[in-house]
C-alpha cells in the first residue's frame, strides 16, 4: 500500500493547482502603481566598435523617459565570473569586463548597448528604433577551432588572445596517463561535438526594478533561481549598492534549467532607471531576446580516447576539450566545462588513470552556461559513446564492457583518479534492473519484427553518474569558487501550530512547496496541509544559495531538517517543564510530546500554544516563542547514479529515428515524492533527447543566430517523446546527509543522450551500415547522409 | 508591432476596394503576418481582413464536380468538409500546423503568401486547381511563379480555389523538424488525362511539378515505375535541415509513398 501522505508519498502538487488555473504570479504578471517600461536595443552584428550612439532623436519620442548606454555605467563594476580558474601554467584565466550596457564595443549578436525607459512597451521599442548607433565592425570569432588557431581575430579586443585558461586535471596524473596510453593494447579515439543548446525556458526572463527616494531601498523582482545570489551580484559586485538596501524577490518562475541561475545586466538596468526616474521600471524578455541573450548550454567540441585491454578492461581515459564560453563569462561559465565536467570524467567506472584538459573559449556569441546537468551531461556523453565504439572495435557487448568496468560495491567509498569520493552507490544493480525493465532479452525478437516493416531497430544504453548537492563550501573554495554553497532554512511555528518555512532553495518548477512539507509533515506528525514552504524573498528568508545542481534537497532539505530538530529539541524542553518531567525522559513521535513509559503527554499544538502564551513555561531558561533557523553546509557531492537505455527505430529510406523505448533505472537515494521524481526525469529525459535528436543552436560564419526562432530551433515535442519507463527501487541512501537523498533534477538530461545515440549507432551497424559517429542531433538529414556516406 | 488600423469589409467588392489603398495590406487568418507584425518586421497602415466576407467561406461541389473551396476557408473546414469528396486534400489541410493555426489559417492566405514550404501549393499545382480571384481565374500552372511569388496582382483576392477531383491522389510531408512545414512535401494525383506530381519544400523556385515522375506514373501508376527515376538537386534549397541531395532523395521516397498510399 503506498504512503498517501508525508515521506515517500505521490502527494499531488500543491503548487499546480495555481499554476493550472492561471493564477501564477510570475514577474511579468505584477503591475506596480506608475510602472514603466524598458526596451533594450541590442546589437545586429556580432563585433564592432561602438563609434557613437545618438540618443537625442530617441529621447525626444512621445513617452520616452530616460535612455541609458554603456557610458551610464562605466564607473560600475562588471558582472563576474562564480570561479577563477588557473590554467596549467598557473595563470590566473582572463576575465574581461562583463558590462550592464555594452561600452566601447558590442561582442555578439543580441548584446544590449543602450536602453529607453518609457510610459508604454511599443514608446519605448519605437524609441530604440530612433537610437542611431554607429559601429565600425570588427572581424566576428565564431569557430572555436579558429579562435584558437588564430590571435589576430579576438573576441575581445583587449585580449591578447581568445583562450580565456587551459585546464588541466588533474595535472599532475598527466604523464601517467600518456605512458598508459602509450603501452595499452587498444585505444579508441573519438571526436564528437556537445552540441550548443538554448535553454529556451517557458517563462522569458523579466525583471521590475523598483526604488523608494525616501529609504533608499531597491526592490527587485526578478525571474532567478536564487534571489540571494542575485542580490550578492547585484549589490556587491555591479552596482555597489548596500546590500540590506537591495530586496530581491523571485515569485513564480516558469522555468529555469540555468539560465536563470545567473545576474543579467537587465536587472541592473531596470535598478538605475527606477532610481533615476523615480518609478518601477519593467522589462520582459520577447522569444527573440531570448534566444539571443540568455545564456546558452554544452557546445564543447572534445577529443576523447580510453585505453583499454582487449577484454575490454579500462586503463585510462585521456580528453582535449575546447569548450566556448561566448563573449562574456557568465556566472557558472568557468565552473561548468572544468569543476561540473572535468571531475565526472571517472564515470561510475575504476578506471585508475584519467586526465582532462579543458581549453575555455572567448567567441562572439551569447555567453554559454550551464544548462541542466552543466557539464556532467558534456562528461558523461563522451565517456558513454567511447564505450560503446571500444566495445564495437573490440567485438565486444557494450552492456557486458560496463558490467567489468563498474565500481563494485565493496569499494566505497570509492576515490576516483579525477579527485571526488563517491560515498556510495550500486551501478550493478541499476544495470541488472535496466536489462529486467528494458526487455533486453526480448529485443531480437523485436528487432526482426521492426525489419519486417523495413525500419532498423537499436538499442543503446548508458551507465552514468553525476555529482549533485552542490556544496561543500570548503570543497568548493579550494577550487576557485568566489562564494560558499551552503544553504539554510528557517522554520516558523506559528502559536495555533501551523508552520511556515522559509528555504533558500528556489522552486521554478520542481515542486519544493509541495516535496517540503512533506517532509516536514513527517518529522513533526502534522498534516502537510498545516505547512507553508516560502520562498523567493531575500525580506522573507534567511538565506540561501538557490537551485541548480540537484541540490535543494539534499542541501537545502538538509538545513530544514536540522531546524526541525531544534524545533523538536526546544519543544522536549517545554514538554518537559509542562508535564513536570525530566528533558531527557521526553519522546518526540506523531506529533506527541509525552513522557517515556507513561501516557502522559501534551500534543504539538499544546506545546506551541505555549511557546507563545508563556503563562506555564521555564522562563528563566528558555526564550518563548518556536522558531528555528540553520544553515548546512555539506561534507561531500551526492552521487545520484543509474542506467539508461533507449529503443529506437531508423527508417532507412529518410534516416528518421523514432523512439521505442526508454527506460530508467535511477539511483536517487531515498525518494521523498516518488511522483515528482518520476516528473523530474521525464523532463530531463525530453530534454536529453531535445539534444540527441533536434536541438541545433547554430550562429553563421559571421555570428549570426541562424536558429534564433521555433521555426529553425527545434524543440521536443509531445509526439516526439515514448512513454518512460522509469523505476528507481535500487537506491542507495547518500550517507552524509539526514535523509539519504542525493538529487534527481538532472539525471535524465545527463544519462539520456549517449543512450539514444548508442541505440542509433546501434541499428545502423544492426543493419550493416556501420557507422563509428553522428554528431548530435541526430537529425533525419543527418542519419540518412551517415548512412550513405 | 506597430499601430494599424483595421477593416473587415463584408463583401469581395468593398475588400478589393480598400485594398486599393496604399499602405493596406490583406489579412487572411494572420498565420504568417501576425508573426511577422509582432517582430516589427513589417508596418503596414491598414490592415484589410478577409475572414468576415461570407461569400468567401466554405466548401461545395461546383457543376463539374470540382471541389469549390472559399478562399477564407480555414484549414479545419477544409479537412472536415472534404473528407469524403477530396479525401487527399483533406488529409493534407488536417495535417498543416497544429489545431490553433488550423482554425486561424486559411487556404487564400496560404495560396497568395506561396511560402516554398507550405503544403496547399502542392495541392493546388498537384491537382491543377484554378485560382479564382475578384478579377479573374488563374490556372495552378500559371499561378506559382516562385518562393513567395504568385500571379497576383496589388490588391488582388483570391476569392475561390477549385480543384478538380482525381481518382486517386496522396500526399506526402516529411516535416521539418522545428517549423513542421514540409522539408519535401509532394502530392500525387491520378486523373483520367494523366498523374501530377507536384513538390512543396524542396525547391529554391517554390513549388514545382516533377515531370518525369508525371510520365512515368501517367504510363503505369506504381512506385516501381519510379525506381529508376533520380530527382534532380539542381535548385534545391540547402538549409540546416537538409542538404540539396537529400531533399532530392526525399522527392523520390515521398514520391512513392505517395503512389502505395493512393493506389
Amino acid at each position: 500500500m503506498p504512503k498517501d501522505h508525508g515521506i515517500g508519498a505521490s502527494s499531488k502538487r500543491r503548487e499546480d493547482v495555481r499554476f493550472l488555473t492561471g493564477k501564477g504570479n510570475y514577474t511579468a504578471d505584477i503591475t506596480l502603481y506608475g510602472q514603466t517600461y524598458a526596451a533594450f536595443a541590442r546589437s545586429n552584428v556580432a563585433h564592432a566598435k561602438i563609434k557613437s550612439i545618438d540618443t537625442s532623436a530617441a529621447e525626444a519620442m512621445p513617452g520616452v523617459l530616460a535612455v541609458f548606454t554603456g557610458a551610464d555605467f562605466a564607473d560600475v563594476g562588471g558582472n563576474p565570473a562564480g570561479w577563477l580558474i588557473q590554467s596549467r601554467n598557473g595563470e590566473t584565466m582572463k576575465e574581461p569586463k562583463r558590462p550592464v550596457l555594452a561600452h566601447g564595443e558590442v561582442c555578439h549578436v543580441g548584446d544590449a548597448y543602450a536602453a529607453v525607459i518609457a510610459e508604454t512597451v511599443a514608446q519605448a521599442r519605437n524609441a530604440v528604433e530612433a537610437l542611431v548607433v554607429d559601429f565600425e565592425e570588427l572581424p566576428a570569432v565564431v569557430d572555436m577551432a579558429d579562435a584558437v588557431a588564430d590571435n589576430s581575430k579576438r573576441a575581445r579586443t583587449e585580449l591578447t588572445d581568445n583562450i580565456c585558461f587551459d585546464w588541466g586535471w588533474i595535472e599532475d596524473n598527466r604523464a601517467a596517463v600518456d605512458a598508459a596510453f602509450a603501452s595499452a593494447p587498444h585505444v579508441t579515439t573519438l571526436e564528437l561535438v556537445n552540441n550548443r543548446l538554448v535553454p529556451n525556458a517557458m517563462e522569458p526572463r523579466a525583471s521590475i526594478g523598483v526604488y523608494d527616494a525616501s529609504t533608499e531601498d531597491y526592490k527587485l523582482y526578478t525571474t532567478s533561481q536564487n534571489p540571494h545570489l542575485t542580490r550578492l551580484l547585484v549589490a556587491a559586485f555591479v552596482m555597489g549598492i548596500p546590500e540590506h538596501k537591495l530586496n530581491v524577490i523571485a515569485p513564480d518562475v516558469g522555468g529555469g534549467f540555468g539560465s536563470k541561475i545567473y545576474h543579467y545586466g537587465e536587472e541592473a538596468l531596470v535598478l538605475a532607471a527606477a532610481k533615476r526616474i523615480g518609478r518601477p521600471v519593467k522589462w520582459v524578455a520577447d522569444r527573440t531576446e531570448s534566444f539571443l541573450s540568455d545564456a546558452h548550454g554544452r557546445d564543447h567540441v572534445t577529443k576523447i580516447q580510453l585505453a583499454c585491454e582487449k577484454d575490454g578492461t579500462f586503463l585510462a581515459v585521456r580528453t582535449e576539450t575546447l569548450a566556448n564560453v561566448g563573449a562574456y563569462l557568465s556566472n557558472f561559465s568557468t565552473a561548468t566545462p572544468t569543476f561540473l565536467h572535468g571531475t565526472l570524467m571517472a564515470g561510475p567506472y575504476k578506471t585508475p588513470l584519467v586526465y582532462v584538459n579543458v581549453k575555455a573559449v572567448f567567441t562572439n556569441t551569447a555567453p554559454v552556461d550551464a544548462y541542466r546537468g552543466a557539464g556532467r551531461p558534456e562528461a558523461t556523453y563522451s565517456l558513454e559513446r567511447v564505450i560503446d565504439m571500444a566495445a564495437r572495435e573490440l567485438n565486444l557487448d557494450p552492456w557486458e564492457v560496463r558490467r567489468k568496468n563498474l565500481i563494485t560495491t565493496d569499494m566505497f567509498p570509492y576515490t576516483t583518479p579525477v579527485a571526488l569520493q563517491y560515498d556510495t552507490g550500486n551501478y550493478q544493480a541499476t544495470l541488472d534492473k535496466l536489462i529486467e525493465l528494458s526487455d533486453k532479452a526480448g529485443f531480437e525478437a523485436r528487432a526482426a519484427e521492426s525489419a519486417k516493416r523495413g525500419k532498423m531497430r537499436g538499442l543503446g544504453l548508458s551507465t552514468w553518474i553525476e555529482a549533485c548537492g552542490i556544496a561543500p563550501s570548503a570543497l568548493v573554495g579550494a577550487l576557485g569558487a568566489r562564494v560558499g554553497l551552503f544553504d539554510a532554512a528557517t522554520v516558523r511555528v506559528n502559536p495555533t501550530g501551523n508552520i511556515s518555512v522559509m528555504v533558500g532553495a528556489h522552486s521554478h518548477g520542481q515542486g519544493h512547496e509541495t516535496v517540503f512539507a512533506q517532509v516536514v509533515s513527517s518529522m513533526l506528525g502534522i498534516p502537510e496541509a498545516n505547512i507553508d514552504i516560502v520562498h523567493g524573498d531575500t525580506a522573507k528568508i534567511p538565506f540561501g544559495m538557490g537551485s541548480y545542481g540537484s541540490r535543494s534537497l539534499a542541501v537545502c532539505g538538509t538545513a530544514m531538517t536540522k531546524a526541525v530538530d531544534k524545533i523538536i529539541a526546544k519543544g522536549k524542553k517545554i514538554a518537559a517543564h509542562m508535564l513536570e518531567a525530566s528533558e531527557g525522559d521526553i519522546e518526540f513521535a506523531d506529533g506527541k510530546f509525552s513522557v517515556a513509559g507513561t501516557d502522559k503527554a501534551k500534543t504539538f499544538g499544546e506545546i506551541a500554544f505555549s511557546a507563545y502564551v508563556p503563562h506555564n513555561y521555564p522562563l528563566e531558561t528558555l526564550e518563548p516563542g518556536l522558531e528555528e533557523t540553520a544553515f548546512y553546509d555539506p561534507a561531500n557531492f551526492t552521487y545520484p547514479a543509474g542506467a539508461y537505455s533507449c529503443e529506437v527505430e531508423v527508417d532507412p529510406d529518410t534516416g528518421k529515428v523514432e523512439i521505442m523505448a526508454f527506460t530508467c533505472a535511477d539511483d536517487f537515494g531515498n525518494v521523498m515524492n516518488p511522483m515528482i521524481v518520476n516528473g523530474q526525469v521525464h523532463g530531463g529525459v525530453a530534454q536529453g533527447i531535445g539534444q540527441a535528436l533536434l536541438e541545433n543552436t547554430s550562429y553563421d560564419g559571421n555570428g549570426q543566430l541562424v536558429t534564433a526562432s521555433y521555426m529553425d530551433y527545434a524543440m521536443p515535442r509531445a509526439d516526439d517523446l515514448p512513454n518512460y519507463t522509469v523505476d528507481h527501487s535500487c537506491n542507495t541512501p547518500c550517507t552524509h546527509n539526514p535523509l539519504g537523498v542525493k538529487g534527481c533534477g538532472e539525471a535524465g538530461a545527463i544519462g539520456s543522450p549517449p543512450a539514444v545515440v548508442n541505440a542509433v549507432i546501434d541499428a545502423l551497424a544492426r543493419a550493416g551500415k556501420p557507422v563509428k559517429h553522428i554528431d548530435m542531433p541526430l537529425s533525419p538529414a543527418r542519419v540518412w547522409a551517415a548512412m550513405n556516406a | 508591432m506597430y499601430a494599424f488600423e483595421i477593416e473587415r469589409p463584408s463583401t469581395i467588392g468593398d475588400a478589393a476596394s480598400a485594398l486599393g489603398h496604399d499602405g493596406a495590406q490583406a489579412l487572411g487568418g494572420g498565420q504568417t503576418l501576425i508573426p511577422t507584425l509582432k517582430q516589427r518586421l513589417a508596418a503596414p497602415e491598414k490592415l484589410i481582413s478577409l475572414t468576415a466576407i461570407p461569400e468567401m467561406q466554405g466548401v461545395c461541389i461546383g457543376d463539374a464536380g470540382e471541389v469549390c473551396i472559399g478562399g477564407a476557408t480555414t484549414h479545419a473546414t477544409v479537412a472536415r468538409e472534404t473528407a469524403k469528396s477530396y479525401p487527399a486534400l483533406s488529409g493534407l489541410a488536417s495535417h498543416i500546423g497544429d489545431p490553433a493555426v488550423r482554425n486561424r489559417g486559411t487556404i487564400g492566405g496560404s495560396l497568395a503568401n506561396n511560402d516554398p514550404s507550405a503544403c496547399y501549393p502542392a495541392a493546388a499545382l498537384g491537382s491543377g486547381a484554378t485560382i479564382v480571384t475578384n478579377t479573374r481565374k488563374i490556372a495552378a500552372d500559371d499561378y506559382f511563379q516562385g518562393m513567395f511569388t504568385t500571379a497576383l496582382e496589388p490588391g488582388e483576392i483570391i476569392t475561390e480555389v477549385r480543384f478538380p477531383v482525381p481518382q486517386k491522389a496522396n500526399y506526402q510531408k516529411f516535416v521539418q523538424p522545428a517549423s513542421r512545414f514540409a522539408l519535401v512535401g509532394v502530392f500525387v494525383a491520378k486523373y483520367a488525362d494523366g498523374v501530377r506530381v507536384a513538390v512543396t519544400g524542396a525547391s529554391e523556385d517554390g513549388v514545382f511539378r516533377w515531370d518525369a515522375a508525371e510520365a512515368a506514373l501517367s504510363r503505369d501508376f506504381s512506385a516501381a515505375a519510379i525506381e529508376g527515376l533520380t530527382a534532380s538537386a539542381t535548385n534545391l534549397i540547402s538549409d540546416l535541415h537538409g542538404t540539396p541531395a537529400y531533399r532530392a532523395h526525399l522527392i523520390k521516397v515521398l514520391t512513392k509513398r505517395a503512389v502505395m498510399a493512393a493506389a
